[in-house]
């Protein structure tokens, strides 16, 4: 199993003086699968991904992205990863499409990939009409469809998504985690953090952090065993009230 | 290469959409160059002078319309009382008194001298001093029109005299609009330069965008290229914009060559982007840039010799205006558009704007960091 590890990551810590944000995790995601990386507000979550993004450089501890070392190999990672993050990023002084052939173009795809891809996303994402509007024009919950599309429009292996439904309505919300199934049986490894704790029956395995560490990480299924529960909102409850740290 | 043509895209779609850019980058240079040469004139007219005549005589009168006719004074009030005024000057109609005393001209007349009396407001220091000074060179005008009136002219001259006659190079009518406007068109290219590629960058930070790109591989010298070359193009454009309207509004040609001009500005903005630059990685909001470049703003201008000749401040503040990048600049503009000066003329200049931006741009490649 050993070399379907595609994320790893041994006591990887960050500290912002004396603050210690993240606290010595360490975890393993396969290759494939969609890892849940819980936690409440505070507790280090966009932190340690920014780490592994090449975002930030960790204080201590090691980790690998796809097979490269968050160190040295940052420019590496991020030829192979996609990323959200919570705040909307696409540009909203462009249209759809200028934004998709934006970021298309940067990561080195082909005119022709771009011009091919562009048409097939459109209409999957039933964008057809909205093609040359601006992105601003767009309502909240078609604008995190379309971010997450375009983080992931250059095929990379990995995709990180940091709370990418927030403020969106139950049905844009089912919607968009189609779209992350659809990402995920093509091969993409999707590493998503999420408040919604029905999001996090629809993962693989969740990790749960409080206070920097990670206080517990399996199936959804097995951690409601393990804490004797009926839904993951009481695993989180229960997890989470444990916590120290004052919510930021 | 490829990389740096889709930035490059995207930034000329952006600023072209953003119309409050536009708006700067079209109507800044028009306003400023159309209002700002007028107002930013130095020489003095419209003194207001209060007569204080307690004489009444016929030299009196003669005196005072010597003054009236030489365009500089406004003769706000005739009067006997000196009370009266003060009190012009107290509610700020007038800015001098002159007071002529009783028998002014018997004691010309008799004892071939006699005295006046003046005194200035000096709350505007310029108009005062200038203004006495005005006054007193027509006083002594007329002193000579007197004397030549009376006395003999002697066959020599007992004191010699010394004519002196002006010839005034290079701006031949001492005409403050052909001195002002290269100086305002330096500090447009500045501000395009460096606020505006500021601005710009800062923006990316507060909406996130900077994040978005920072983990796509897209090198920092293709960001930075991409962010500098657009405004780069736009600082030439507002540059030419400007000797248009220097043209069109007020004649302007530079007596020089645009050659020069277009070589030392492409440096220049050079420099400043650099500077524009480094304020971006230094602030995280808007209103930090903001309030940085105004802050530098204000340095650029009043150390700059736009309004003040420099060699005419305090030593110290002279060595403040060696770094400032706009001196450099305005020096040049006005060194080619009045004096016609050459490349090779220019070329001091040129190496010390080609320091500033070495140095500013190292600095700033160095502090802008793709992760924290």
């Amino acid at each position: 199993m050993i070399n379907d590890i595609i994320i790893s990551a041994k006591g990887l810590t960050k500290k912002f003086n004396d603050f210690i944000a993240v606290d010595h995790i360490s975890f393993d995601v396969y290759k494939g699968e969609i890892f849940g990386f819980l936690g409440a507000n505070g507790a280090g979550k966009t932190t340690a991904i920014r780490m592994l993004c090449g975002l930030s450089l960790p204080s201590a501890g090691k980790a690998s992205v796809a097979g490269f070392d968050v160190y040295k190999q940052t420019e590496n990672i991020k030829k192979t990863i996609g990323y959200m993050s919570q705040k909307f990023s696409l540009y909203e002084d462009l249209t759809v499409k200028e934004n998709i052939r934006f970021y298309g173009g940067i990561y080195g795809k082909s005119n022709q990939f771009i011009k091919e891809k562009t048409g097939w996303l459109l209409q999957r994402l039933h964008l057809e009409n909205e093609a040359d509007k601006l992105v601003g024009s767009l309502p909240l919950g078609w604008k995190q469809k379309l971010a997450f599309s375009v983080a992931v429009f250059h095929e990379p292996r990995i995709v990180f998504l940091d709370e990418p439904t927030g403020g969106v309505d139950p049905v844009t919300r089912r919607e968009f985690w189609n779209l992350i199934y659809e990402a995920a049986e093509s091969g993409i490894t999707i590493f998503i953090t999420t408040h919604y704790m029905d999001e996090a029956e629809y993962c693989n395995r969740v990790s749960i952090m409080v206070d920097g560490r990670i206080d517990a990480l399996d199936s959804p299924a097995a951690l409601k065993q393990q804490y004797a529960v009926d839904s993951m909102d009481k695993v989180f409850l229960h997890l989470a009230r444990t916590a120290q740290r004052v919510d930021s | 290469m490829r990389t740096l043509k889709f930035l490059l895209q995207k930034e000329f779609k952006q600023v072209f959409r953003d119309k409050s850019i536009l708006r700067m980058i079209f109507i800044m240079p028009v306003m400023q160059l159309i209002i700002l040469p007028w107002a930013a004139d130095y020489e003095i007219k419209n003194i207001n002078l209060v007569v204080v005549d307690h004489d009444q005589s016929s030299y009196a009168r003669q005196l005072v319309s010597k003054i009236t006719a030489s365009g500089y004074f406004r003769l706000d009030k005739y009067t006997t009382s000196y009370k009266d005024a003060m009190k012009e000057i107290e509610d700020d109609h007038a800015d001098i008194i002159l007071e002529i005393p009783v028998s002014f001209e018997n004691n010309l007349a008799k004892t071939s001298s006699a005295n006046l009396f003046m005194a200035a407001n000096a709350i505007n220091g310029v108009k005062a001093g200038l203004g006495t000074s005005y006054l007193q060179s027509i006083i002594r005008d007329f002193n000579n029109d007197i004397r030549m009136q009376w006395i003999q002219q002697p066959r020599f001259d007992e004191a010699a005299n010394i004519d002196i006659r002006y010839s005034n190079w290079f701006n031949p009518q001492m005409d403050y609009k052909s001195f002002m406007v290269p100086g305002i068109l330096a500090i447009l290219v500045t501000m395009v330069g460096s606020f505006l590629a500021a601005m710009n960058i800062v923006r990316e930070k507060e909406i996130g965008t900077i994040e978005q790109i920072n983990v796509t591989p897209i090198k920092k010298y293709h960001f930075i290229l991409g962010k500098l070359i657009p405004f780069w193009i736009l600082g030439l454009v507002i540059l030419s914009i400007g000797f248009l309207i220097a043209f069109l509004g007020y004649g302007i040609l530079p007596a020089g060559s645009f050659f020069a001009i277009y070589v030392f500005a492409a440096t220049y903005l050079l420099a400043v982007l650099g500077l524009g630059l480094l304020i971006s990685t230094y602030s995280s909001t808007q209103q930090q840039a903001m309030l940085v470049s105004f802050f530098m703003m204000m340095i650029f201008v009043l150390l700059s010799g736009l309004y003040t000749p420099i060699d005419s401040m305090p030593e110290w503040a002279q060595w403040i205006t060696k770094f400032n990048p706009v001196t450099y600049f305005i020096e040049v503009m006005r060194m080619v558009v009045l004096k016609g000066s050459s490349l090779s003329d220019i070329r001091y200049n040129l190496f010390i704007i080609l320091a500033f931006a070495v140095v500013l741009n190292t600095w700033a490649v160095f502090s802008y960091r793709k992760r924290s």
